[in-house]
């Protein structure tokens, strides 16, 4: 470790993996009640069981990306983080909040819950992904001020590289997109309109500024390449992805009330949106073929090649299948969109998360890289967990495809329930995989607790 | 040789460009390259897009063409075509070494930048005032959204323009060092040719 203040992004990575462990058992639950519909009802019904798994996610992600910021902002600019304090007590905040948010959804009902913390107030709970009760959506923002604050001010005083100036500003937009979840407006078409600001702009625009300096970061570390060279593919790729991304929102707006012209925008800009995935694929393999020195931490390399490849599969192919405004007329909303949600989020934000946590835990537990037996471990892990998560895919792939045809393709259309019993075979075969899915995060977290470090560490 | 190596590996070409120019290969930075394609795709979509739709009403598209400027839209060409050769010449400048010269010829094709904004600014305030939105029909959809694109690649060479010229009214590129001044050329040559497109199908060809 270069600098003392990168430990604190220690209790980010674990916090992290803990809150994903928390995500995966939710989504075997709620896997299961595709199939059998009243399990653990009614402690914990369908729609709860959804938020959880879905709002764990993104939480553990912003963990992953505080902490991944965190050790990579001093070593970047080469000056020790403003305030380590500041950082610890925003991770006790952020923890005990969203731990708290969990127990509301899991204890309370959600209309209690909203009573109960002033949703009377300023409502903005009740959809997808922002169902966060008012005081935490408050306390989310104090989170990214605090956390934005440390990092601007650890900026400023430092050197400033592209790949921090490109966090930066993708951490930047993370916190003021999120401010249209405050905006809650009475009628429907504008509410969804500026919703997608929200998760769009997220997840199609600033987080992918977040993905290609971490990856970039982590690129130059175990490469050895020219800083000069991995930096003017950054800023290809993020250009790209802006042009591509911002106006590609308009995917989302074909059948919600928006203007006709948004079918064409959506579909001509959303095309395009592979093409900086793509772009990440060849730069990861040319950046690591290309390499000058063999680092000791192979896993990381491989969670780099990983997330180049399966970003490219779940977001660009996968985003790619449905987003032409005459396919999604028949698509949109079915299993086929589950399908690319899973493999999208996995491939590029958790693959990416977990690449910085490969790369940095060894070396803020003191070694370069772990035991031999230890990465072989965690490379088991990365197999188990990609290929499980890409069988998951296809099969919702097929659950969707079937879904499509008995329901909207048909001369005999069957109803939607009616649908879902058709296609349960589907649902059970991704039961299994997703088990498949814990047994690979299980052996991922039993690999921290082997000891010892690399025999040849750099 | 050294163009197979860039087709093949594109890093190879970032890497060398980072180091020196060439005389022989693509003009400018390889990344620049990358952008014109990019851009390029995404009108040619966009083009395409407007000749299907176009097939499928083709009176609508007529009658609606009608009441574009096309005289403006003339102009423009011409000034468009015009400031491409000055950024030539001020490419063959910088190969003299002459980065006054250069910066002049730049200047010349920025202005000329600043007379296709303002005309094509005239012609947006028209439309508007008119009541023509993006949601008028099909043709003006098209017509708004693939000119106020370019419109708005004009603006971002017009800057990019203004940047060279600075760097190299100040004797920033020589003889052997001018990547930049191709690069900006090379994205500059891209906004005319679209134009160079744009015009004939959305203009002209009925």
């Amino acid at each position: 470790m270069q600098y003392q203040s990168q430990a604190v992004a220690k209790p980010y990575f674990i916090a992290a993996i803990g809150l994903f462990v928390g995500q995966i058992l939710f989504g075997l639950i709620m896997g299961l009640q595709y199939v059998i519909g009243d399990f653990l009802f009614p402690a914990i019904p369908f729609n709860v069981a959804r938020m959880v798994h879905t709002n764990l996610l993104i939480v553990w992600l912003l963990f992953g990306f505080m902490g991944a910021s965190y050790f990579l902002v001093p070593e970047e600019t080469e000056t020790e983080l403003f305030s380590p304090k500041l950082a610890i007590i925003t991770f006790w905040v952020f923890l005990v909040a969203g731990a708290l948010t969990v127990l509301g959804y899991l204890l309370v009902p959600y209309s209690t819950l909203a009573e109960m913390t002033g949703n009377n107030i300023l409502a903005t709970m009740g959809r997808e992904f922002l169902e966060q009760p008012l005081i935490t959506k408050i306390g989310i923002v104090i989170v990214a001020l605090s956390f934005l604050f440390n990092i601007t001010m650890t900026l400023l005083k430092g050197r400033k590289t592209s790949i921090s100036l490109v966090l930066t500003l993708g951490l930047l937009g993370l916190a003021v997109f999120f401010l249209f979840s405050f905006y809650n407006p009475v009628n429907l078409v504008k509410d969804k309109y500026y919703w997608w600001w929200v998760v769009h702009l997220w997840v199609e625009g600033v987080w992918e500024l977040i993905l290609g300096a971490i990856l970039a970061f982590v690129l130059i570390k175990v490469t050895g390449v020219d800083r000069e060279v991995i930096e003017k593919w950054l800023y290809v790729i993020i250009t790209m992805t802006l042009i591509t991304g911002i106006i590609g929102t308009g995917h989302h707006y074909y059948w919600i009330g928006a203007p006709e012209y948004w079918q064409w925008w959506g579909s001509i800009f959303s095309a395009l949106e592979p093409i900086p995935f793509f772009m990440m694929t060849v730069f990861a393999f040319n950046m690591v073929s290309r390499r000058r020195r063999e680092h000791p931490n192979k896993a990381a390399v491989l969670w780099a090649l990983g997330t180049g490849v399966l970003a490219f599969l779940g977001a660009g192919v996968w985003g790619f299948l449905h987003t032409l405004a005459p396919v999604n007329y028949y698509t949109h909303g079915t299993q086929l969109t589950a399908a690319h949600g899973h493999l999208a989020f996995y491939g590029a934000y958790v693959a990416v998360v977990l690449t910085m946590i490969s790369y940095a835990m060894p070396i803020l537990r003191g070694r370069a890289a772990n035991s031999e037996k230890a990465q072989n471990m965690e490379k088991l892990a990365f197999w188990l967990m990609s290929i499980s998560m890409l069988v998951i895919t296809l099969l919702l792939t097929g659950a969707g495809i079937v879904q499509i045809w008995l329901q909207r393709i048909s001369p005999t259309p069957m109803g939607f329930m009616a649908v879902q019993d058709q296609v349960s075979i589907f649902y059970w075969l991704r039961e299994g995989t997703g088990v498949v899915f814990l047994i690979g995060l299980v052996i991922y977290i039993s690999s921290f607790f082997v000891k010892g470090g690399a025999k040849a560490a750099a | 040789m050294n163009t197979q190596v860039l087709v093949i590996d594109p890093a190879a070409g970032l890497a060398r460009e980072a180091r020196a120019p060439r005389e022989e290969g693509l003009p400018g930075d390889f990344a620049i390259w990358i952008f014109i394609l990019a851009e390029m795709l995404a009108f040619g979509v966009l083009f395409v897009a407007y000749a299907f739709t176009r097939a499928g009403d083709v009176e609508l598209f007529n009658a609606s063409q009608e009441t574009l400027n096309r005289t403006a839209g003339a102009i423009n060409t011409l000034v468009l075509i015009t400031s491409s050769y000055f950024v030539m010449r001020a490419v063959t400048a910088i190969k003299h070494g002459l980065s006054k010269d250069c910066a002049w010829w730049l200047g010349a094709a920025l202005m000329l930048g600043g007379v296709f904004v303002g005309i094509k600014a005239m012609e947006f305030h028209d439309k508007f005032a008119a009541g023509i939105t993006l949601s008028t029909n099909s043709f003006y959809m098209f017509y708004l959204a693939l000119t106020f694109f370019h419109f708005m690649h004009v603006l971002m060479g017009m800057i990019i323009l203004a940047f060279v010229i600075a760097k190299a009214w100040r004797g920033g590129y020589s003889r052997q060092d001018h990547v930049g001044v191709e690069t900006g050329a090379s994205f500059w040559h891209m906004v005319d040719l679209l134009w160079i497109i744009l015009f004939p199908l959305v203009y002209v060809i009925r």
